[in-house]
């Protein structure tokens, strides 16, 4: 066990060990949460704001629940009604928000960086909760923790993630915490969204979606980021369902075990064929329930991490 | 190497647990109302030893479960996050006498967050304490039902207990100076 992080900023800094003991420490909130009494006191007293400059609903719910079953208060903050409409900064908001005594800031932003940014300027603790294409470490978290549990390791699993990687956030943090955790991390998708310098970040990318599924344990489908892309990256939906999308036929070629993953929202039609959404090899659902559970461990450890000296200039 | 004592070896602990398991027998006369719950790290494995001894005694199994009370501690602000356990407590406790079984009582701090964390769970008719060592230097008004040694310590010592089922090579209880 180790865990001395005041803030959760990313998979990127993390170690192996610091993923694992997330992963152990959420095992024991799961079971909390199928109890009649679903409610622990470990951050009664605190103050959670979701300050969620982005819109979402399933992340924001997700940790709305998980501070309210740690009986922490919550306080959730949505750009539309709020100042900074009126040209109010980030910084200035968040000064506020820290006004009134807010022990944690779980921040979701289109900028990469605004939580490490919110992070040097705040006492509370900040959690990242998806920064523009950057990361989205809860989500990474609650992914390796679901095929943990189905498969009851990470290590030497192989793992294809299929769809918009270069605008995904969930992508990157997904590729950290495999390829630390010790899987084989392949992506695939058009070669527009899915370009060789992934490479770099220690996985595989193809554009043979036959050849990227056959071998998998877990297969990850990511849905196309209409609201990132500037531009088409494909020429369209349909040609991406055609040569991209999960249906019947790939599906038939998969491993007889392999996990069907999807963080939401499901685009049914597009990346993946209904019918698979909704069959037994698909943990789509199970990825929401472990997400509280994931969530209310990653409060409960940064709660009790020590903030480390700035170092030395 | 700081230097480490053994106080109790593996024949000590099975008779200080065989002692205990009588005295269960003893003070609870209806045998079927009676349940161990055991808090991990340490107190688990006792409570699943007890019950063994007490089936032996009663002539019928007796309800094990496992108490997670990290969730519950009141110093979670002042230390880095402990690590939280699996709870387990496969019966219902209410109306039941529930024998909370820790390794080492301290500073009753422990016993005082399993008792807040039973309350999720139903409400016990009523609750009695047995360790295996107490070692005192109480900060609250908590006294054990059933003690396997008292062990007079200084806050400097810190006191371990080593058990097969958790990968040692036997049963010990070590009392070291930190």
């Amino acid at each position: 066990m180790s865990w001395t992080k005041k803030h959760l900023l990313d998979i990127e800094s993390l170690t192996a060990e610091e993923i694992t003991t997330v992963l152990d420490t959420a095992r024991g909130f799961k079971a909390v949460g199928e109890r009649a009494i679903k409610k622990v006191p470990a951050l009664r007293g605190k103050t959670v704001v979701n300050l969620f400059v982005e819109p979402s609903t399933r992340t924001r719910i997700s940790f709305e629940l998980a501070a309210q079953r740690l009986s922490a208060d919550i306080v959730n903050f949505s750009a539309e009604a709020s100042s900074f409409k009126k040209g109010e900064t980030l910084k200035d908001t968040a000064l506020n928000l820290e006004a009134l005594n807010a022990d944690f800031i779980i921040i979701r932003h289109s900028a990469s960086g605004a939580p490490h940014f919110l992070s040097r300027v705040l006492d509370a603790h900040v959690i990242n909760a998806g920064d523009g294409a950057h990361e989205h470490p809860t989500q990474a978290l609650l992914d390796t923790f679901t095929i943990r549990e189905k498969k009851g390791k990470i290590a030497g699993l192989n793992v294809t993630i299929l769809g918009d990687i270069l605008y995904s956030r969930v992508a990157r943090s997904d590729i950290w915490a495999l390829t630390k955790l010790g899987a084989n991390v392949t992506l695939c998708g058009p070669s527009t969204l899915v370009p060789k310098t992934f490479e770099q970040m220690g996985c595989r990318v193809t554009h043979d979606v036959d050849e990227a599924i056959r071998d998998a344990d877990v297969i990850n489908l990511l849905r196309i980021q209409h609201e990132r892309q500037r531009k088409t990256m494909f020429p369209s939906i349909g040609e991406y369902t055609q040569l991209f999308g999960l249906n019947k036929a790939r599906f038939a070629k998969t491993k007889p075990d392999a996990l069907i993953m999807h963080p939401g929202p499901i685009n049914r039609g597009v990346e993946i064929d209904s019918e698979i959404a909704d069959c037994s090899r698909s943990v789509i659902l199970e990825q929401v329930t472990n997400g509280l559970a994931v969530r209310m461990a990653v409060l409960f450890l940064v709660n009790g991490g020590k903030a480390l000296p700035e170092p030395a200039q | 190497m700081p230097e480490a004592t053994v106080i109790l070896d593996a024949t000590a602990i099975q008779r200080a647990l065989t002692r205990i398991a009588h005295e269960i027998a003893e003070r609870n006369e209806h045998s079927t109302e009676v349940v161990l719950i055991g808090i991990p790290v340490g107190g688990d494995h006792l409570a699943a030893r007890l019950a063994k001894i007490l089936s032996g005694i009663w002539n019928h199994a007796v309800p094990v479960g496992i108490l997670d009370v990290t969730m519950h501690r009141d110093d979670l602000d002042q230390r880095v996050a402990p690590t939280v356990h699996p709870t387990d407590i496969p019966f219902d406790v209410t109306g039941k006498t529930v024998v909370l079984v820790d390794d080492v009582l301290f500073s009753g701090r422990t016993t005082r967050a399993a008792m807040d964390a039973l309350n999720d769970f139903g409400r016990p008719k009523k609750i009695q304490l047995a360790v295996l060592v107490d070692r005192g230097h109480r900060d609250l008004p908590i006294k054990a039902d059933f003690v396997g040694k008292n062990v007079p310590t200084s806050l400097d010592e810190k006191i371990s207990l080593l058990l097969t089922e958790s990968g040692a090579a036997r049963d010990e209880v070590i009392l070291k100076k930190k």
